[in-house]
Order: C-alpha cells, then structure tokens, then sequence
C-alpha cells in the first residue's frame, strides 16, 4: 500500500467549550477524492479549515507526507495543502491580477505567471479574455469561485480543500468544474481531493469514499 | 513669586470662568440634549484634575530630584497608554501592555533625546523642561497609537477573509498583513502633519501661546514649537509602528495563522 499523502489522527476541534468532532482519524491516498457530509453546523468547514492549517487543532494531528503540519513552514504546507473557502473574495484589481498575486509571494518565487495557462483553465469552465481583463469586483458568486479553482490550479497544489466548491454555479458550470479538478488529479499521482457538498448527487459522482461529520451531540 | 511676568488668576475669577459653561448647559436644555450632566462632571472633573495637577507638580518642582520626576512621568505614561486603548473598540489579550510600551517606548525615547540632545537641559530630570515636554509628546503618542491600533484591528475583521485568502495561498504573516499594517501607520501619523500644514495659520499651539501669555518673546516661544512638533511627529510615528508590530504578533501567530479570534469588541468610551 502506498503512503498516504495527508492523515489527520485523533483531530479534535472545540466550539464554545463543547467538541464539534473529537477523535477524528483520516487519511487520504494519492489519487482520491474524499467527500466530507454532514449537516449544517457539523464542521465541515472548520475540518477543512484545520487540515489547511488555517486553525489551531485543539486535539489531535495533521500530517503531510508523514510529516506533522507542525513540523512544515507554514507558507510551504499551505502550498501544498489548499484550501478554498465556500464564498472566496476576489482580490482588488481586473481578474488577471488577482491571479497574478500568487506568483509575488516568496513561497511561490520560481514560478511564472502564465496568460496561456490561464486562459487555457479559464475556457474548461466556458470563460475568455474578458473575463480576465473583468473587474474582481463585479464578479457574482460563482464567478469568484471558478475565479478560486482556476487560481488554485495555476499553482498546482498537491491536495485541495474544496469547500462547497461550486455552490453558486448552474449545474452545467458545476459539471465542467468537476471535470477540471478530476483531470488536475489524475494529472499526476501525488494529488488528492477533499470536496464538500451539499448536492448529493455531486459526492456520489467525484468521489467512492465518504466520512460522515456527526454534529453536535 | 509676586514679580511675575503674567496677570495671576485668583479663585473668584476662576468662577467667573467657569460661569462660561453655562452657555453649554443652556443649550443642551434649549435643545434637550441631554448633555447637561456630563457637562457638569465632565467640567468638575478638568478643573478638580488640573488643580490637583497644579499642586502635584509643585512638589515635583520643588524637590528638584530625579526619581518623583520620573514617577511622575510613569503615572503619566500609564494613564497616556490606558486612554489609548479605551478609544479603540477591538481589544485583546495584552493590548494594555503593548501600548504602555508603545508609549513608553516612543515618548520616552524621544523627549529624553530633545532634552539631552537637543535643548542640552541641565540636569535632564529639569522638572520645568522634561514634565510639560512629555506631556505634550504623550498627549499626540496616545492619539497615534490609538488611531493605529484602531485602524489594524478594525481592517483584521473587515479584511479577515481576504487576509486568509493570501494565506491559504501560501503568503507569509507578514506578506498577508503589511498592507494592514501601513494603513496602520498612515492612519496613526496623518494628525500630525495636518496639523503641522495649519500651524500658525490657522492654529496657534497651545503651548506656545502659553509662553506668550507668561511673558516670553513670541520670537523665542515659537522656536519652542518648532522644537516640540518635531518630538511630537517623531514620537507619534515611533508609537504608532510599535503599537501596530506588537498588535500584528499578537493577532498573526507565528504559524502564519490569522487569530481574529483574540479580538474582542468593548463599548467605545
């Protein structure tokens, strides 16, 4: 059996002194897609937020190639380990800008922007130049999040977060996101998934493998 | 001390002045402001405070020893520290100590180097030149700090997601929250040189129409303020980037993570 890519172990989180999940073990193997249910208020979020080392665990530990989140650079593991929010904010500028952001930060010195790439990403979800020469701004919902995944991809991590990723896109747009991140993973055989959905259909369709999120007791 | 330059103020004329705040109580009852009572405490307290003041430094003058000098400078500092904070809204864990040393820091750094340095005062614990110098410098401190402090922990929370957002890219702490952090800055130094564009102009400083008024050459007072808005623009940027830096280490950890939730809002005062 190969090593898993990312494992948490005994990951426990507090909200107001009570735990949302405790004990939480999971781990995920190259090449797969981990779809995370559960009701409203069970934590998806904040487990997604906490295996991108956005939170402080309040129990437990996050691994990344076997070796604990701890032990990372942060800028490094977070790199590595994306995660994107259900409603991303675009930064100031044109849509261009903000995707040429990310190639400034230190942890990313070496990699060139690239417009071709872009635009190649950009029309796998049926959009062109305008869009990147468009305000960030005037962006709805779901332009920012395909705006997310195709930043996200630019610099290609090797595990994303997708958190509710395509919650504010027609069905046809969510498909075609779908078919963008399954074509990033299978790309290479060190990549993973973790999607979060409240279309269950969705889950059933990226991924074989699910962890239920029990909520509050 | 009966051969002094300037007419004194006795205790009835005192009253007369403080007749003037009539003008402010009538309107607020005019006009149902409901401004009458805290007219009323606020004014006894300035005048009792002052007093008291008046006496207090008359006994730090009068000992003419280092230490109740700069006890007093201490008292002042901490009160200076204290007022800043409460103007802020968003307040966490060691934001008092932060500005006592933001404080402390730049005003004390820069006065004693103006008096040392610059005005040679001899010896430097001078009560004279040393308390109304700092005074002076904590009074424009405090206004920085607590225009800085407000300013990054109110863009932390107005920007929380963009500043993850860069983070979860892979930017450092310092490279997510430098925009936050001189905005910061601007904020805490732009009094300074608005007022420094109108001197003279528009405003006549207080301290320097103070000297006018006990007896010294206009000439001569106002070389004083030229000396003391230099402290004070150095001592406000001084405070303001130290206030900002230990918010920013407070609030940013050094897992690179954004703590927004240190922060805490408290009734303005």
């Amino acid at each position: 059996m190969t090593q898993p890519l990312l494992t948490a172990t005994g990951l426990g989180r507090l909200v107001d002194e009570r735990w949302l999940w405790r004990d939480l073990d999971l781990a995920l193997a190259p090449g797969e897609t981990l779809a995370i249910t559960g009701g409203s208020g069970s934590g998806k979020t904040l487990l997604l937020r906490a295996l991108g080392g956005l939170d402080p665990l309040d129990a437990g530990e996050v691994a990344l190639d076997g070796r604990s989140q701890d032990a990372w650079p942060m800028p490094d593991y977070r790199a590595r380990v994306r995660y994107l929010p259900q409603r991303p904010v675009t930064i100031e500028g044109s849509v261009e800008d903000g995707l040429r952001f990310a190639f400034g930060l230190r942890v990313h010195r070496g990699a060139a922007y690239s417009r071709s790439r872009a635009l190649d990403l950009l029309g796998r979800v049926g959009r062109d130049e305008r869009f990147l020469e468009a305000r960030a701004a005037s962006l709805s919902g779901g332009e920012a999040q395909l705006l997310a995944v195709v930043r996200a991809l630019l610099l290609p991590p090797r595990v994303l977060l997708l958190d509710e990723p395509t919650a504010s896109l027609d069905d046809a747009t969510a498909r075609d996101v779908e078919a963008l991140v399954a074509d990033w993973l299978a790309g290479t055989d060190d990549r993973a998934v973790v999607w979060t959905s409240h279309r269950d259909e969705q889950l059933a369709r990226v991924s074989r493998r699910r962890l239920e999120l029990g909520g509050p007791a | 001390m009966n051969d002094v330059a300037y007419l004194r103020i006795d205790l009835l004329q005192l009253t007369l002045a403080a007749g003037l705040i009539a003008v402010n109580v009538g309107l607020s009852w005019a006009l149902r402001l409901g401004l009458g009572r805290s007219l009323v405490i606020a004014s006894a307290r300035m005048s009792s405070q002052l007093l008291l003041v008046g006496l207090v430094l008359d006994w730090v003058f009068a000992l003419n020893d280092p230490l109740p000098v700069l006890g007093v400078a201490m008292v002042m500092a901490t009160l200076a520290a204290v007022s800043a904070v409460q103007r802020t809204r968003r307040r966490f864990a060691g934001v008092y100590w932060d500005a006592f040393v933001s404080v402390v820091g730049a005003a004390f750094v820069v006065t004693g180097a103006a008096v040392v340095g610059i005005l040679r005062v001899e010896p430097w614990f001078e009560a004279q030149y040393t308390i109304p110098l700092l005074g002076m410098v904590l009074g424009n401190v405090l206004n920085g700090i607590s225009l800085a402090l407000d300013r990054f922990t109110e863009g932390v929370v107005a920007r929380r997601e963009l500043i993850e957002t860069y983070l979860s890219l892979g930017a450092t702490r310092w490279e997510a929250a430098h925009e936050l952090v001189r905005d910061a800055l601007r904020v805490g130094m732009i009094p300074t040189i608005n007022s420094m564009m109108v001197m003279g102009v528009v405003s006549l400083p207080g301290m320097m129409t103070g000297q006018i008024l006990a007896g010294a050459a206009p000439a001569d007072a106002v070389r004083y303020q030229i000396v003391i808005v230099f402290m004070i623009a150095a001592a406000a940027a001084l405070g303001g980037t130290g206030v900002t830096l230990l918010a920013f280490r407070r609030l940013f950890d050094t897992r690179h993570r954004l703590r927004s939730d240190r922060l805490r809002v408290v009734p303005r005062r």
